[in-house]
């Protein structure tokens, strides 16, 4: 496959298209509301996927650095009035530096009490955030008026910091470094015999992972305009759903976080809205259930995701030629 | 001159000795042996050169640094390269992806890396197996991609252990050359475990034969295989070699 600046040629057509998709639809802020949640998704997804999904620990936690983050951009506006928009800057670092104390604490631990680990952070900050309220405002959140009336800036910000993402973890992949975080995936004690420093390169891995999901943190300040510690640190709507997009879209593959991505927001919104307005409004109750049901089918029937599992999928549905897919 | 110099090395688990003061020199350029009966230690001592047991008390020094408490990722970069007994392949990497792993210990590159790999992958005859799946190689394979994972790191030393474990009788000559070729072509020092005799013997320059973690035997394949402690501790202090019923 060709390549020009780092992105194939069929990566560049999907950039096009997202990069019209917020004038179809007649240009509704409705459905570019949607794009930005997706795009919001994929970012976090990409980070989630970094860590769990190509270094091998899972983490159950990634709301710890979304709320840094967006906690990075709220905190200096509600307390000096310094606009959220240094959140970009400064939501990413500070996800950075959470995730560098975290993980002298949880990289002592390995599989099941690693996630365990990463989750009990998760809200241990929650709630701390929640308590503090002298720093952080607690339950009442910060709120803040947002520059923009129309969606689109934010749609092309978040659309670019997901495309830096996607590239990084590409980027990455193709290095000594990606090649060290799989290594430490498949067996920890084989890469220390290589020469590989496995909890420095975990601690790097842990570094991008939260520099990304900080700065989707500070991207969802800036936009919704408010935050709150049972949403930003969510363990449901942040954490789970982050693994969630990783699972549905495909562990450990490039497209994988951007498609369960898709696929995830789109599920939410389906049921959320009771099948856009034409279903009983008990329809919308249902959404965790069926994102519960989802998990089991994907499990035993995909477990490689939608991604990494693209094969299968379509010799199921009757495509005949099966050729390699990158 | 000694690349490898083991002094009073014990390791105690609790109560069990399983490394007893062994004292061991190797010298740069040779194939020492180690030969022991089963549960006898040498895996342990493999461990406990490459720190991946922390030592109980003796030292260990590789080409003049002291390594005995050096953490396994920074002997490994000093140029101590080891296999394992149990093969710990890259499963969900390819081939030539797991030797590159190893490859990036003195590459910085990725075309770097895949040039190493490439000419380790053709050493150790895994050239044809280079795009599969390192989890759905054969026994063989896995055992040779071990060896090649660890070439790729330059190493100046390499612990073998057990490589030729398990392998049918055309593997297993395959295996030997290979061995033979690391140290005539590269110039590698090895250590090597192994049981099956006729391997041992046909390769090593010298012997080093421990039981229940000591030292009993040291020498030239000949002197070791008829030396009385040896035969003791593989075949029982009664069995006389004139009473072998085929004598």
């Amino acid at each position: 496959m060709k390549k020009y600046l780092l992105l194939e040629k069929r990566e560049w057509i999907i950039l096009g298209g997202a990069a019209l998709a917020p004038w179809i639809f007649g240009f509704s802020p409705y459905f570019q509301g949607l794009l930005i949640l997706v795009l919001m998704w994929v970012v976090l997804g990409n980070s989630w996927n970094l860590l769990a999904g190509y270094t091998g620990q899972v983490s159950f936690g990634h709301a710890a650095f979304f709320g840094i983050g967006a906690y990075a951009a709220a905190i200096p506006y509600h307390h000096f009035k310094i606009s959220p928009w240094w959140g970009l800057l400064t939501g990413g670092l500070a996800a950075v530096i959470l995730g560098y104390f975290l993980g002298k604490l949880v990289f002592r631990l390995r599989g099941p009490y690693f996630a365990l680990g990463t989750l009990a952070s998760g809200e241990i900050l929650r709630l701390l955030f929640g308590e503090e309220e002298w720093l952080t405002n607690g339950h009442n959140g910060i709120l803040y008026m947002t520059t923009f009336i129309s969606k689109i800036p934010y749609y092309y910000l978040i659309l670019f910091i997901a495309m830096g993402s996607l590239v990084a973890v590409k980027v990455i992949m193709k290095s000594k470094l990606g090649f060290y975080f799989l290594s430490i995936r498949e067996d920890q004690e084989a890469a220390e015999a290589l020469g590989i420093d496995t909890t420095k390169y975990k601690n790097i891995a842990l570094a991008i992972s939260s520099f990304f999901a900080g700065l989707a943190g500070a991207f969802y300040m800036i936009y919704m305009g408010f935050v709150d510690p049972e949403v930003v640190f969510a363990l449901h709507n942040i954490s789970i759903l982050t693994i969630l997009v990783g699972i549905i879209g495909g562990v450990g593959t490039i497209w994988g976080p951007a498609v369960g991505a898709l696929i995830m927001v789109f599920i939410q919104e389906l049921f959320r809205s009771s099948f856009f307005g034409v279903g009983p409004q008990w329809v919308s109750q249902l959404h965790s259930l069926v994102f519960g049901a989802l998990v089991v089918v994907m499990i035993l029937y995909l477990a490689g995701g939608v991604v990494g599992d693209w094969d299968i999928i379509r010799k199921k549905f009757g495509k005949k030629r099966v050729e390699g897919q990158g | 001159m000694s690349i490898l110099k083991i002094d009073n090395l014990t390791k105690r688990f609790g109560g069990l000795t399983a490394v007893d003061h062994v004292s061991l020199e190797v010298n740069e350029g040779e194939i020492l042996g180690l030969i022991g009966p089963n549960g006898s230690g040498k895996t342990t001592i493999f461990n406990l050169i490459n720190s991946y047991y922390p030592v109980s008390s003796g030292t260990i020094t590789f080409n003049g640094h002291d390594i005995t408490h050096m953490p396994t990722n920074r002997i490994a970069k000093l140029g101590i390269g080891r296999t394992f007994q149990v093969v710990k392949p890259l499963k969900r990497l390819s081939v030539i992806e797991n030797i590159m792993v190893g490859a990036f210990a003195r590459e910085k590159t990725f075309s770097g890396a895949r040039k190493v790999a490439t000419e380790v992958l053709e050493f150790c005859h895994l050239d044809g197996v280079a795009k599969m799946k390192a989890g759905s190689l054969p026994i063989a394979g896995r055992k040779r991609l071990e060896i090649a994972k660890a070439l790729a790191t330059r190493p100046l030393l390499l612990l073998l252990d057990e490589t030729a474990a398990g392998l049918n009788p055309t593997e297993l000559v395959q295996a030997i050359s290979i061995i033979k070729n690391i140290r005539t072509e590269l110039g590698i020092t090895i250590v090597i475990v192994e049981h099956i005799m006729r391997v041992i013997m046909t390769i090593s320059d010298r012997i080093h034969a421990i039981a229940q973690g000591a030292t009993i035997a040291e020498g030239t394949p000949a002197e070791v295989s008829v030396d009385p402690a040896t035969i003791a501790a593989y075949l029982g202090s009664d069995f006389k070699a004139e009473n072998r019923p085929d004598a």
